[in-house]
């Protein structure tokens, strides 16, 4: 995925999600493998149940804006479809989006106002990008790993085979992050996340 | 040793190895965390103060008594600070005093989009603008030697955009700054501001300005970066990493100082380069700066005004004016989305507030809100809240609306942090010149909208100690407020008898709903997820009426009305039971019949 020296991440998802622990063992992959890094999200009035959006940025050289621009992402990590969809415009033609398949519905939607969009639009969207897309069953794959609170490790092991860093450098960087007395089940909802986009 | 700090730790890093003492702040997005972070490092006083005046004080105060201090805070909390600030300009000070505003363009979590470089210009102090977490951290511990140097309150100015993305810092140790004064100074015609004294301070800050402006001209802090010299941007903060993205070839003159501006460097610039642009966010305040010294510039001719700046907008703009950019915009690609439905902040299910706005829309009458979660009480269903204008502003709009004669009550609200920011001298207000106004004081036990930050109502200290707690209804009387009703904001039979009774006074009169926020960990280990008996609802709708995130509309329909049944996401329920109670078929059952149920084995139906 990376191009030129550099690569671009965009991390969507639901207040709650774990995207913001995604969002730093990203950037401290990108560290680690001796890259510029610079990491940029928006929390405030997020945590009550709104869009949550990072941005992730490695260069080889100098990283220069916090954010990614429009058509300017290599990888789109999405952990809820309608968000995926939301944030599609940020993909450049040949990068990556991968989606977590699941369905956080509003409450525009739940309150009869607005209909939640088909799964069919997600593929519309990333093909008229020109984009892989990739779909990830995160919560599946975290309940049989131990808990489906893992779903984000899950995710993080799926964008982990875009890029050709060691395989050791993500675990290293996850490790650090999570609870001592639950590293083998990460490890193993990490490995699934890995298996389903190489698989 | 080099880490990836967000802005605002590395403003914490910073005063903590610049040697601060004591840091004061009142919590707001996108400036909360500087003090949450400073709390966590040894030998630095931090406090949660009242509101953003009382932190300037706090700080103001211990830097006259000569120790290195800091006050943070969101950009309208400069508005409340600003007498305070004001003062500081005159008086200086005997160590060096920093004042944190942290601005929002975008608003991603605010009333306004003020910029508060211009506060810096109106009241005669520095202003800092840092560009990435190393400059947050670096412009920090600079701000203290030029806060010494020149006797001057400084403003580190930054954007939300900087407070909250994270960027490599190289860590140091920190400095102990020894103490001059062990008194508080002694020095009237510098510290008591009477007109006679302040007479004599106007031309020494003005003076200083002056020697700021001259010691801008060299300072590192400003620098010139010569590249292409078709092309010249003046820039500063988060816009200089736009200005670095988009057109790598220009030349830039960075300003780290954005007031006072260095005139010479900006000569020197111009001279420079064919075309001079300013690339700013907000206000054209650099801008008017250079055209007042006679320079032919653009900026906001090119670039918006309104909002927050980013690649994509800067390429977009930046090439339609024919400047130098690093490739052609993006074409926007036509994906032909479907209308995606918004994904609103909500109050959360379990939220405190959600009885009380439902009694209060059944009533019918006007509602002065304010700022905290529970401003999200106009958004609908509820569509209880008809203004909301600032800190504190819901009980002196209730009081003024009253007054001018309206054919129907207004009821003020506002939630327990924001009370004791600025409600108190307004309810003080109420009672003093008798309205009939009602306030509501939402009593959740914590400041819930900045991520449950002690108060003097929950009495628990920034730094995890037991502080004072301060009695609501003690307060209020002493206030001079007679009719006063406590009732937990989960009883909604309690709230209208409450609501009833003090609505008959024609009195100005408090209502405390109280109940801690649904979010607080002890709270999260209470919760009983409660269902829905298909049997007994008829998909009335009621229930989804209140607004509650985990009340569901079910793919069943009622047979007889063909309206969806009412569901309810045992993963968001946390059993508060507002629904339960507003349910007229009794088809959602409290938590007390829920727990009967499981005794009596998972497959019992309820008893008929």
């Amino acid at each position: 995925m990376e191009q030129d020296g550099r690569c671009s991440f965009v991390l969507v998802g639901v207040g709650g999600q774990g995207t913001l622990l995604a969002s730093n063992v990203v950037a401290e992959v990108g560290l680690a493998a001796g890259y510029d890094v610079k990491k940029s999200e928006v929390h405030g009035m997020s945590q009550r149940g709104g869009s949550v959006v990072s941005h992730v940025r490695w260069d080889r050289r100098q990283v220069f804006s916090p954010l990614v621009g429009h058509g300017e992402a290599d990888v789109l990590l999405a952990f809820e479809r309608m968000e995926a969809l939301r944030f599609a415009d940020f993909v450049r033609p040949g990068g990556t989006a991968v989606v977590n398949d699941m369905e956080i519905v509003p409450i525009t939607v739940s309150a009869g106002n607005a209909v939640y969009p088909p799964a069919a639009e997600v593929e519309r969207a990333f093909a008229a990008v020109g984009a892989r897309l990739v779909v990830v069953p995160g919560e599946r794959l975290a309940t049989e790993a131990g808990t489906v609170k893992a779903a984000n490790v899950v995710l993080l092991g799926a964008i982990s085979t875009l890029l050709e860093i060691d395989e050791q450098v993500w675990w290293n960087c996850l490790a650090e992050r999570v609870p001592k007395k639950f590293l083998e089940l990460n490890h193993a909802a990490f490995a699934a996340g890995r298996a389903a986009v190489a698989g | 040793m080099r880490r990836m700090l967000s802005g605002n730790e590395a403003i914490a890093r910073g005063a903590w190895e610049a040697g601060v003492v004591v840091a004061a702040a009142y919590p707001g997005t996108p400036s909360t965390e500087i003090l949450e972070e400073l709390s966590r490092f040894p030998r630095v006083y931090c406090e949660w103060s009242t509101n953003e005046k009382v932190a300037v004080d706090v700080a103001a105060g211990a830097a006259f008594a000569g120790r290195r201090a800091l006050a943070a805070m969101k950009h309208v909390g400069v508005n409340v600070a600003a007498d305070s600030l004001f003062y500081t300009s005159y008086t200086g000070a005997e160590a060096g005093l920093v004042v944190v505003s942290a601005d929002d363009p975008a608003m991603h979590s605010s009333q306004n989009e003020q910029d508060n470089r211009r506060y810096a210009a109106f009241m005669r102090l520095p202003c800092l603008d840092p560009a990435d977490s190393q400059e947050c951290k670096d412009f920090t511990i600079a701000a203290y030697a030029l806060s010494e140097q020149f006797d001057t309150p400084v403003i580190l100015r930054t954007t939300t955009r900087i407070n909250h993305s994270s960027t490599p810092v190289e860590l140091a140790e920190r400095v102990e700054i020894e103490q001059k004064h062990t008194r508080f100074p002694r020095d009237a015609a510098k510290y008591v501001m009477v007109p006679a004294n302040a007479r004599g301070r106007h031309p020494v800050i003005e003076d200083r300005l002056r020697r700021i402006a001259e010691w801008a001209e060299t300072t590192p802090l400003n620098r010139i970066e010569w590249r292409d010299r078709a092309v010249g941007i003046i820039t500063a903060g988060v816009a200089y990493q736009y200005a670095r993205e988009v057109f790598p070839n220009a030349s830039v003159l960075k300003l780290g100082l954005v007031h006072p501006l260095p005139e010479r460097l900006i000569r020197e610039f111009a001279a420079g380069v064919s075309r001079l642009v300013v690339l700013e966010e907000l206000d054209p305040v650099i801008e008017e700066g250079v055209r007042l010294l006679g320079l032919a510039v653009e900026g906001k001719s090119i670039f918006p005004l309104i909002g927050e700046l980013d690649p994509t907008v800067v390429r977009r703009v930046g090439a339609a004016a024919g400047l130098p950019v690093d490739r052609a915009p993006t074409a926007m690609v036509e994906m032909a989305r479907p209308p995606l439905p918004a994904r609103p902040p909500v109050l959360c299910p379990g939220c405190a507030h959600r009885g009380v706005f439902w009694l209060l829309k059944k009533k019918h009458v006007a509602i002065s809100g304010d700022i905290g979660c529970y401003t999200l009480g106009f958004l609908p269903p509820l569509s209880a809240l008809h203004f909301c204008g600032c800190m504190g502003a819901s009980i002196g709009v209730a009081h003024g609306a009253t007054k001018a004669g309206l054919s129907e009550r207004v009821v003020a609200v506002l939630g327990d942090s924001t009370f004791f920011h600025t409600g108190l001298p307004a309810l003080a207000n109420v009672a003093y010149n008798r309205a009939n106004v009602l306030t509501v004081i939402l009593d959740n036990r914590t400041t819930a909208m900045t991520g449950h930050q002690g108060n003097p109502g929950s009495g628990r200290t920034l730094q995890g100690q037991a502080g004072g707690v301060l009695d609501f209804e003690a307060v209020c009387r002493g206030l001079g407020i007679e009719h006063l009703e406590t009732v937990d904001a989960y009883d909604n039979d309690a709230l209208e008898r409450a609501f009833t009774a003090l609505m008959a006074t024609d009195q100005p009169a408090v209502l405390i709903a109280r109940r801690p926020c649904a979010l607080l960990p002890e709270v999260r280990r209470q919760y009983v997820p409660l269902e829905v008996f298909e049997d007994k609802c008829n998909g009335c709708g009621v229930c989804f009426r209140i607004g509650c995130p985990a009340i569901l509309k079910s793919e069943e329909l009622d047979p007889t009305s063909h309206k969806p049944l009412a569901l309810i996401d045992p993963a968001l329920c946390t059993g508060c039971e507002v629904c339960s109670q507003v349910c007229p078929h009794d088809a959602i059952p409290t938590r007390d019949q829920i727990r009967l149920l499981e005794d009596a084995g998972p497959t019992s139906c309820p008893a008929e």
